[in-house]
């Protein structure tokens, strides 16, 4: 059981809390293996996937550990939404709550969205992203995907580099790791850096190739099209020339030192396409551990009469 | 919180042994050998019994059939505190398909663990036939399942716990009748 | 109707008057003021033993929404908010529906304060039509309609070249421009502070430089153009730095704090995204509202004002990135001061009444209210043992979107006399006897 009654930011979770989603989802994986992948462990519990913006990575993972957990869901959002046409979030919740389900999985463009579903309804709520502020799925699956490449997470020294400020991944995975004892550099143009990194309690620098040799895992985020506004980069093509993952800079990493990504790539801006696909890349690593920690969290959440509070 | 208290011991190491020499026999015999049969040990104790109980048969047939373990976890309708490490977790290095399966467990008591594991276990696939041997019945079923081969019948209170302690998770082999923690 | 006020502590800087009087009223002026002054007949007599009794209370920075979000606050019910908060004057802010931005939108608002009949209404006109920021308002029709000052309040006139033509244009009727400090190139999408809270919540950030760059350009068009500046709702220690410099070089200059830019800073801020902490400009750090609280102190900041920004349920309870900014200001703002800085002995009364009576007038070229023989009734009696719980109930505001609902404040206004009515009596409100227009 975890320590929270929900998911909504990485802050909140303890190294213990981390530590069993983890091993959870290690216990997941062998089901994710038989012929049958999949264990009636939430069988009749309702989890409602509210995408109040469209996903498709994240929102396809949680429908198939649902799935794989035998849950009934029910997604909802983009043109199906009332949120859309108008409707306060207060009554699209009120309105699902009415329905009785048990959990909802929300993804939104607003900051503290999953925040304030929790003050109307007294189902379990999963964070699937809000705005710029976090992304805590994601920084479980990253985590395990760290986790399961090196066996362990502390002193591992990992390099969060791109699209800082725009970035609900950062948001979470840096706590995330802090939590674990790892040492995170974020490393990102100017215009795109935290306003405050003294918060997280890390450094922070514009200088790529400086870190690159020094780092265990090279994070690249995506460069947040759909969130910039106004230009704070010039074009692609200085990008990836001044921060974009080449076999330049590849080749000068630690022979043991990996690449993630949370997707989608933007590939030849943040990431070329021949590094994507390299032997030190992760990326399809943490997509198959999208769905195993998903599946732990939901479990540790809602399974069982307990429906995860300790008392 | 009163802590719980050891009443008695029902079986010592040497006692538990026996139990097992004396099952493997009956699983040979119902099966008219060893041929075809195969061992999945619950997690966890049943997991180390399964393993002791395949060198009994060998010792007997000759031929020591294979044994994996299966983690029911998922499929119980509670959470448990600690889920198995997966090196304990359910690992079965055989097709269990047209197997004559036994599932091995340490204690039969309510019968809601079995449930779990015949529902885990048809996940895997389609076996011809399930048996199921326990080191100790202590009664008490709430679901209709009875075991095949049974090391000890143990009458109990709901006020008690009966435990069997073995190797690798305790230090001694044994069946104990505890009391249990009062708040 | 006459009132005497007995045993009342009658504190007023102007007149030098900080000791027990007897103050009476008659029709809508102070007859005497004086120690054990006898009851005229038919006076009423009011026991003001503990209690202290100031010039009446202003708030030059109020939002009433009326004309056109009724919904919200209308002119009447922000009076009582007023009334209730122990306001005799109120300077409200043009962004209505239509803007006040021509004299007719002006008497409109004067018309509907003597319907209300609570207290005086102070429009504010705007500088702009419609606070385009790009057509000079008929400022000269509004001025003779009665507007005490001018703003673009909600926004920064964007041009500089704009701001000083409107500050140019001002000048001649010798009023104030109170200026929203607000440079939007710099504040595009900002919700919260930048910086700690930005980072910590995900949210675009407004930063201080915002607001400071623009209170820079507006002293230095207060120096080209010699009309008398105030900078509205200061938030940070810099904007305070300029205004204090400008004030030493003997320009035009004053400003105004909020109570929650004091009594607040982002830190406050919880994961919750409690949207009635979201404010315009933003709770800033707790090292600015601590300078801003010295600058109370020390003379540097003129008044105390509260932004009273009222916004209906449905506008608050949603997500803070969409939530309206602003909270409800009028009937707090007075027991904030006397339980933070008053009571605990960190502020004299006569800075309080400077802050809250004297200087608002100063700024708005209202005529002075004095406690002493001939002025005009405007008149405070705050209770210093009052305890008032802020809830949805006991604001008197048509909107509740208050940072201190649930709270405990210490010391509230009793009893408020405007022209010598009676508006607020032992606290409540008091009934208004209805008359044809």
């Amino acid at each position: 059981m975890l320590s929270v009654k929900h998911l909504i930011d990485t802050t909140s979770l303890t190294a213990d809390d981390i530590t069993q989603i983890l091993d959870t989802a290690r216990s997941f994986s062998e089901v994710n293996k038989r012929a049958i992948k999949k264990v009636p462990a939430l069988r009749g519990r309702t989890i409602v996937n509210l995408f109040l913006e469209p996903s498709t990575r994240t929102k396809s993972s949680f429908e198939l550990a649902e799935k794989r957990l035998s849950a009934d869901s029910l997604s909802m959002g983009g043109a199906t939404s009332s949120v859309v046409k108008g409707e306060s979030l207060a009554d699209t919740i009120e309105t699902i709550d009415a329905m009785n389900v048990d959990m909802f999985i929300c993804r939104a463009k607003l900051a503290g969205t999953p925040q304030k579903i929790t003050e109307h309804t007294d189902a379990i709520v999963i964070n699937a992203g809000d705005g710029k502020h976090q992304h805590p799925t994601q920084a479980m699956l990253d985590l395990y995907t760290i986790r399961e490449n090196f066996g362990h997470l502390d002193g591992l020294k990992v390099a969060i580099v791109g699209d800082l400020s725009h970035s609900r991944v950062c948001g979470s995975l840096v706590p995330a790791l802090k939590t674990m004892g790892a040492d995170v550099t974020l490393v990102g143009p100017p215009t795109f850096q935290v306003d405050d990194p003294d918060y997280y309690g890390v450094p922070q620098t514009a200088d790529l190739d400086a870190v690159i040799p020094e780092m265990d895992v090279v994070y690249m985020l995506r460069v947040q099209l759909e969130r910039m506004e106004g230009a704070a980069i010039p074009s692609r093509r200085e990008y990836n020339r001044l921060w974009g993952l080449d076999m330049g800079r590849v080749n000068r990493m630690k022979p043991e030192a990996i690449i993630c990504h949370p997707g989608p790539m933007n590939r030849g801006m943040e990431i070329n396409a021949d590094v994507a696909d390299c032997a030190r890349s992760r990326i399809l690593d943490q997509v198959n551990a999208g769905v195993l920690t998903r599946m732990a969290e939901m479990y540790l959440l809602l399974g069982g009469e307990n429906n995860g509070v300790s008392a | 919180m009163e802590q719980p208290q050891l009443k008695a011991q029902i079986m010592d190491g040497q006692a538990m042994a026996r139990a097992l020499t004396r099952v493997a026999h009956e699983i040979i015999e119902r099966n008219e050998g060893a041929d075809g049969i195969a061992l999945v040990g619950i997690v966890r104790r049943g997991a180390a019994l399964a393993p002791l109980l395949a060198d009994e048969i060998a010792k007997i047939e000759g031929k020591r059939p294979p044994v994996g373990s299966l983690d029911v976890s998922f499929y119980r309708d509670d959470v448990r505190r600690k889920i198995a490490p997966v090196e304990f977790g359910t690992d079965i290095p055989f097709d269990v398909d047209g197997r004559d399966i036994i599932l091995v467990d340490d204690v039969l008591y309510t019968g809601r663990t079995i449930r779990a594991a015949l529902d885990a276990l048809i996940d895997l696939g389609r076996p011809s036939t399930v048996q199921l041997a326990v080191m100790v019945d202590r009664g008490h079923r709430e679901l209709p399942i009875r075991a095949d081969y049974v090391g000890k019948n143990v009458p109990s209170s709901h006020e008690e716990d009966v435990r069997v302690t073995i190797a690798p998770y305790d230090e001694t082999n044994a069946v104990e009748i505890w009391t249990k923690p009062t708040e | 109707m006459a009132y005497l006020l007995k045993g009342a502590h009658v504190v007023d800087p102007q007149v030098g008057l900080d000791d027990v009087r007897d103050v009476l009223i008659d029709g809508d002026k102070i007859a005497a003021v004086g120690e054990s002054l006898d009851a005229p007949e038919g006076a009423e007599v009011i026991d003001a033993t503990g209690k202290y009794l100031v010039p009446g209370l202003v708030d030059m920075h109020v939002h009433f929404r009326d004309p056109g979000f009724e919904y919200k606050e209308t002119i009447e019910t922000g009076a009582r908010a007023a009334t209730h908060g122990g306001f005799t004057d109120v300077a409200t802010m043009p962004n209505t529906d239509p803007v006040t931005d021509n004299g007719a939108e002006v008497r409109y608002q004067i018309d509907r304060s003597r319907h209300a009949g609570l207290c005086h209404i102070r429009p504010i006109g705007a500088l702009t039509v419609g606070e385009k920021g790009q057509t000079l308002a008929e400022i000269g029709d509004m001025v003779m309609e009665g507007a005490v000052a001018f703003s673009d309040d909600g926004h920064g006139v964007q041009s500089a070249g704009m701001m000083r033509t409107c500050m140019e244009y001002v000048s001649q009727f010798g009023k104030v421009v109170s200026a929203h400090c607000e440079v939007e190139s710099l504040t595009t999408h900002g919700v919260i502070n930048e910086g700690r809270a930005s980072t910590r919540l995900g949210m675009f950030g407004w930063p201080a430089l915002g607001e400071e760059l623009e209170i820079y350009r507006d002293i230095e068009l207060c120096r080209m153009t010699g009309c008398a500046l105030h900078i509205a709702h200061i938030s940070t220690e810099k904007g305070l730095e300029l205004v204090r410099a400008a004030k030493a070089e003997g320009l035009p200059v004053t400003c105004e704090v909020t109570p929650h830019h004091l009594f607040l800073c982002e830190d406050d801020i919880t994961d919750a995204y409690d949207t009635n902490l979201k404010m315009n400009p933003p709770l800033r750090t707790a090292a600015d509202a601590a300078a801003l609280r010295e600058g109370i102190l020390d003379g540097s900041i003129d008044c105390i004002v509260t932004d009273h920004a009222p916004h209906a349920p449905h506008e608050k309870d949603c997500e803070w990135e969409i939530a309206f900014f602003g909270i409800v200001g009028l009937e707090t703002s007075l027991p904030l001061m006397l339980t933070n800085l008053v009571l605990p002995g960190t502020m004299s009364w006569s800075r309080l009444v400077e802050v809250m009576a004297v200087n608002p007038r100063r700024c708005l070229r209202l005529p002075e209210i004095r406690v002493e023989a001939g002025s005009t009734a405007d008149l405070t009696l705050i209770d210093p043992a009052a305890e008032v719980t802020v809830t949805e109930d006991w604001l008197q505001s048509r909107s509740k979107n208050s940072a201190w609902l649930g709270a405990t404040l210490k010391g509230a206004a009793s009893d408020v006399f405007v022209a010598g009515r009676h508006t607020l009596t032992g606290g409540e409100v008091t009934p208004v006897k209805r008359v044809l227009r």
